[in-house]
Parts: C-alpha cells; sequence; structure tokens
C-alpha cells in the first residue's frame, strides 16, 4: 500500500520526467501561456537559432499592454503588441490578439477557453498563473530565462515545494468574498507567509466558492508568497467546464472526469504546515498601506507606528507616508479619487455581478473604470444589462485587458491620487508612478464609487438579494 | 553567461522589507530591449525623488543589504536585470520572492540568505556609508564590514552560479526522454492535449 498522497505531490509524479540526483525534477509542461512581456524570452530563442518545440500547447495573448479605449496607442505599446503577434506567426502559436474573441487577460481566459484544466502543468511568465491552480493544474508563474527555456523544450527543472494547507471552516458572511478572505490570511501570516510553499485550500468555505472565487482565492496565493495554489477538483469544476472551446470531448471528457476525481488530497496525507481559519470571523477586508499584508477588516483603523518598534514601525511610517494617510484614522473615513474593477483577480463575470449589485440604481460619488477581464466576459456583462448598469452609475466601461492593474498600457492612476481598486498590488507605483492603491473586493470598490470613501459593502447589499 | 567564485567590492543597505518587483524597475520601463541597458532604471521613481537615495550616492555598489521578502511580487526578470546592469552581484536579505530568486540565478546574481538578527546588524554596521565586501561561492560566506557570515543558499544555485550554466544546453541532453515522456503522457491522458 502506498503512503496517502497530497494532490501536489500526484501531480508532481504525473509530470515529473526525471529527476537529478540533487533533487531538482525536470517537468513537463502541458501548456505555455506567453503575452506581449515575452519579449524578451523569444529574442533569447532567436539568438540561438531555435524553434519552439511545442506550438500545439503554447498559446499567446494580448493583455498586458491592450489599450482599453478608443485613443492614439502610444508606439511603443503599439510595438510590444506587434511583436508577440509577430513571434506568435513565426512560431505557429495560436493567438488570440486584439480582435479575436476570445482575447482577454491570460489568467481569465485560459479557464473560459478550456485551456486550463484539472491534472495539467500551466506555466506563464506572469506571476498570478497561480490562478490556474483552482482547477487542480499545477500552475506557476515563471522569469524570462526560464520562459526561453519552457518555449525551447517544453519542460521546466523545479524542486518540488513544501506544502501547506489553509483549511476553512464554516461559512462566508454576506458581503464577504474570495477577495477578503485572501487579503485576511495574507495579513495574519505576511507577503511572505507562504514562501516555498504550494498551497493547498481546503475546508467547506472553499467547496462553496464558485469557480470565480476559487480563481480569486489561487490567483492572490502570490501575494501570500505561495509557489502556487491548488484546490481539489469537484462537480464545480466539472461543470465550469463542460462544453469549453479546447476542453476535452466525448470518450476523451469521461477520461478526464475518471482522471480529475482522483486528483485530491489523500486521507492522512501529510503536510508542512497546516493553517486553520475560520469563515465567520472574516470581514470586508481592504488594505491601508503598500504590501498586500497591510490589510484589515474595513471597521478598523489606520494603524499606528507609534505602537510597533524596529523594523515594522520604519515600514508602517514609510507606508502612511506614501499613502497619505494618518495613524489612527477609521478606514471607513479614508476618501477616495477613483475606483477601478477589473484585472486577472476579480474581473470575471461574477465579480462584475458582485459589483453591480451594490451600484444598481446608485451614482458614484467618484470617477471609475470597469474593464472586463475578457471580451467574452464583456459580451456577457452587457447582454445581461450589467454594463448599463456601471454607465447609469458614471463608471466607465472599457474593454478587456490588465488595464489599470499593471501600469503600461495606458491605463494609470496619477501621482497622489487614491485608488479603490479590485486588483492584487498595492504596491508603491504599482498603478501609476505615485499612485495609491486600495485593494478590495469588486463589491467594496462598488460600495467606495457610491460613498466616495472606503465603506463598508454590508449595509448597501441589505434588501438586494 | 559566465560563472564566477568570488567576488570583492562594496556593500550598501537599503533598510526596507517587501522591495517588490515593481519597485525595482516601474513597469513603463520593461519594453526596452535589454541591449539598451536596464541599470538607470533600477529603483527609478524612488531613486529620482531622493537624490540622496543610497544608490545615487554609492552607484558603484556589487553588494545590497536588505529586509525581508526581497524581490516579491511580478515574476518581472527586468527586476534582476535592472540590479545585474547597475552592477549589483549579489543581494543579501532575510527572504526573497521565489520567482524573484530564481530569476536572479539564472542572470548570475547571488541572492544570499541571511538571518534577521544578522541583517540587522548589517544595517547597524553600514548604516548611510558603504563597506569593503567580499562574497565567496566556495566557502558560502559573506564579509561585510568585516564581519563574516554564512548565508544559506541551495547547493543546485550555487553549482550553476560558479559554472554558469544554461538550462538550455543541460536539457538538451534528455530529448530522448522528452520525446517519449509526451508520447506516453498523451496515450495515457488525450484529454489532456488542447480539443481541436
Amino acid at each position: 500500500m502506498t503512503a496517502p498522497q497530497t494532490i501536489l505531490a500526484k501531480l508532481w509524479a504525473a509530470h515529473e520526467i526525471m529527476q537529478r540526483d540533487d533533487g531538482t525534477s525536470l517537468l513537463w509542461v502541458d501548456r505555455h501561456l506567453v503575452h506581449e512581456g515575452s519579449h524578451h524570452a523569444f529574442a533569447k530563442l532567436d539568438s540561438r537559432g531555435m524553434k519552439v518545440a511545442a506550438p500545439d500547447l503554447t498559446f499567446a495573448v494580448v493583455d498586458h499592454y491592450a489599450p482599453t479605449r478608443a485613443g492614439n496607442v502610444a508606439a511603443d505599446i503599439r510595438r510590444m503588441i506587434n511583436t508577440l503577434g509577430r513571434n506568435a506567426r513565426a512560431q505557429g502559436i495560436r493567438l488570440f490578439d486584439l480582435r479575436d474573441p476570445g482575447q482577454g487577460i491570460v489568467h481569465v481566459i485560459g479557464p473560459e477557453q478550456g485551456l486550463t484544466l484539472p491534472g495539467l502543468l500551466i506555466n506563464c511568465g506572469d506571476s498570478h498563473t497561480s490562478t490556474h491552480g483552482a482547477f487542480g493544474a499545477l500552475a506557476f508563474g515563471v522569469g524570462a530565462t526560464e520562459v526561453a527555456h519552457i518555449l525551447a523544450t517544453q519542460t521546466i527543472w523545479q524542486k518540488r515545494p513544501r506544502v501547506m494547507r489553509i483549511t476553512v471552516n464554516g461559512v462566508l458572511g454576506s458581503g464577504v468574498g474570495a477577495k477578503d478572505l485572501a487579503l485576511h490570511w495574507i495579513a495574519q501570516l505576511g507577503a511572505d507567509g507562504a514562501r516555498g510553499h504550494a498551497i493547498e485550500y481546503a475546508g467547506p468555505a472553499v467547496e462553496g466558492l464558485s469557480m470565480e472565487g476559487r480563481l480569486t482565492l489561487c490567483n492572490l496565493s502570490i501575494e501570500g508568497g505561495a509557489r502556487l495554489g491548488l484546490i481539489a477538483p469537484d462537480q464545480v469544476t466539472f461543470d465550469y467546464l463542460r462544453g469549453r472551446k479546447f476542453a476535452p470531448k466525448g470518450a476523451d471528457w469521461d477520461q478526464a472526469i475518471d482522471d480529475w476525481s482522483v486528483l485530491k488530497t489523500d486521507e492522512g496525507a501529510a503536510f508542512d504546515r497546516e493553517v486553520t481559519i475560520d469563515a465567520a470571523a472574516i470581514a470586508p477586508t481592504v488594505t491601508w498601506g503598500t504590501s498586500p499584508e497591510d490589510a484589515l477588516p474595513i471597521t478598523g483603523h489606520v494603524p499606528d507606528p507609534a505602537q510597533l518598534s524596529g523594523a515594522k514601525q520604519e515600514q508602517a511610517r514609510a507606508a502612511l507616508d506614501y499613502m497619505g494617510l494618518n495613524a489612527g484614522m477609521p478606514l471607513e473615513s479614508v476618501a477616495v479619487d477613483q475606483v477601478f474593477i477589473g484585472s486577472c483577480t476579480n474581473g470575471r463575470i461574477e465579480d462584475l455581478r458582485l459589483a453591480a449589485k451594490v451600484l444598481a440604481g446608485r451614482k458614484a460619488k467618484v470617477p471609475g473604470l470597469v474593464s472586463p477581464g475578457s471580451a467574452a466576459v464583456k459580451k456577457q456583462a452587457e447582454a445581461e444589462g450589467l454594463a448599463q448598469i456601471f454607465t447609469e452609475a458614471g463608471l466607465e466601461w472599457a474593454d478587456s485587458g490588465c488595464s489599470m492593474c499593471v501600469g503600461m498600457n495606458g491605463d494609470r492612476v496619477d501621482a497622489g491620487k487614491r485608488c479603490a481598486s479590485s486588483t492584487n498590488r498595492n504596491f508603491k507605483g504599482r498603478q501609476g508612478r505615485g499612485a495609491r492603491t486600495h485593494l478590495m473586493s469588486p463589491a467594496m470598490v462598488a460600495a467606495a464609487a457610491v460613498s466616495g470613501h472606503l465603506a463598508d459593502v454590508r449595509p448597501l447589499l441589505e434588501g438586494r438579494s | 553567461m559566465s560563472g564566477w567564485t568570488k567576488i570583492s567590492g562594496r556593500a550598501v543597505a537599503l533598510p526596507q522589507a517587501n522591495v517588490d518587483t515593481d519597485q525595482l524597475i516601474p513597469a513603463r520601463f520593461m519594453s526596452a530591449p535589454r541591449s539598451d541597458g536596464y541599470g538607470p532604471f533600477l529603483l527609478h521613481d524612488v531613486r529620482q525623488d531622493q537624490p540622496d537615495h543610497v544608490l545615487n550616492r554609492y552607484s558603484h555598489a556589487d553588494v545590497l543589504v536588505t529586509r525581508r521578502n526581497f524581490g516579491s511580487g511580478s515574476s518581472r526578470e527586468a527586476a534582476v536585470y535592472a540590479l545585474v546592469d547597475f552592477g549589483i552581484k549579489a543581494v543579501c536579505a532575510p527572504s526573497f520572492g521565489d520567482i524573484f530568486a530564481s530569476n536572479a540565478v539564472n542572470n548570475g546574481l547571488l541572492p544570499a540568505r541571511l538571518t534577521e538578527d544578522e541583517i540587522e546588524a548589517l544595517i547597524d554596521t553600514l548604516g548611510q556609508a558603504d563597506a569593503p565586501a567580499t562574497v565567496d561561492l566556495s566557502t558560502g560566506t559573506a564579509t561585510i564590514g568585516g564581519q563574516t557570515l554564512s548565508f544559506d543558499l541551495d547547493p543546485v544555485w550555487q553549482q550553476k552560479l560558479v559554472n554558469g550554466w544554461d538550462d538550455i544546453d543541460l536539457t538538451a541532453q534528455h530529448n530522448d526522454e522528452i520525446t517519449k515522456f509526451r508520447a506516453a503522457r498523451f496515450a495515457a491522458h488525450p484529454w489532456a492535449l488542447p480539443a481541436t
């Protein structure tokens, strides 16, 4: 009888071509997703005169530099988009360009197109590749040298990470979702709390999440320092995937369900670390500082550096200085200049539905931008009347792309401006030089929009089902 | 990439935690070809805002001593290019972002892990000034301002830094195994191929 295994161990074994004496494994890559930022890797391949080893398993998408609004596109942005197109065509890679109905943010379209499946190993030169683990896929971000290696060989050298299980018991409260859960655990464990680990998310509150919620949770694994996130596939996963464009059909589908059904951690399998969270204790959560670990319940107050010591005090002082906040002020009193809804974290249809639920029949007190995570999400949101709710509330409805999350495609927050944002990083300068970012769920962004300041979404949801 | 075993130069302290890769190189610079040189982009915004920033005062620094979670966030290898092109050969910190650390080793930059206490002591020693520094991969030690410390480094990474290995060449030795693995995987699990 074999020892009980974690889902990570099963996925690892299924992809291990060989292991060196030093413990490093050569892993087979089932899907490689590339974007405009992969230009360094293509250049490296060209310089060696090499071709892409498995163009049938490589998919390219325009997202990071995608313009989301009409108008002139800067020359360097156009060049980045054209370079990806040229590389994809030269290597025979399927390209989702700006006009493709399948275009969108790489971590939104992977699942949407059925390219992301349980049991696959998925790499992309983007840290939020952890997103795809929501399907029970082994998915992690890599740098340009590794992207070049995967292009050249369809494999990657890796040491198996340690494994941490985060079990979330109970039920998330009304107005509380996957984003709040993620910010909550990152605040508890720290932005490097899961460094060197794969996280398996488990427990009733995780099983109760929709596919969109699971994607949000796994997406933010990297913000707690984890190498990747994982959730065992179940009926929710299978129902989401059935009929998707690149998902298996017919007999292949039946066999896939059989194979996927055993992709779960065996009873009694050992973890390097176990963390338990009570879902009911989580409130809508917002960040106040310049790291995702700087997160607190919306009912709280901006921390007072004087009550901290050493490096932590310096860190908090620097964060408050950058963010333009006063120690001890209630978070709900923090006025915002603008809002943003979108990104690979929270740009999916469910995210837009939640925000629209808060915005319906109300007016935003500050300007804001809504960028759907994909062209398909955009179409669906328009068909469901969500786009109209956003525009009637006074927000701008744009095309899909990484948009205001990355500050490299023309969508930016100006210096000194404060943005309530459904994105993943409140780093200094992330949304634009000098921009002040507060991370929160799309529902909480909507609450901030109609309030003009950070606000608890729960009262605004009363009477709305 | 050429390997190295020992470097001698100057160290400076950047006493901050969570120096993420967005700070190391703001996104707007990442469309530049590498041949342009990424050194001027390193910590661009903070260096421009603070003319007396430690890396403006010591532009020949070779070793950076900093706090926990250095290089967290975005997988952008450009953050490593900026450090390397600036002239940094080793970063000492209690912890690094996992992807950053891999990227660093792939470009000959040493991510040397020291304990929190050792880092705090070095930050105190260095203060606002620089100090002589020697880093020796063969012994796994860094001598900074007269203190010799053993750093924590994966032996695989140590070998890679010393030899300047290129993984694509190493992997080429396993081409037959890779070809067989692909055929076996898709024969046993046809669903794993993208449906057409």
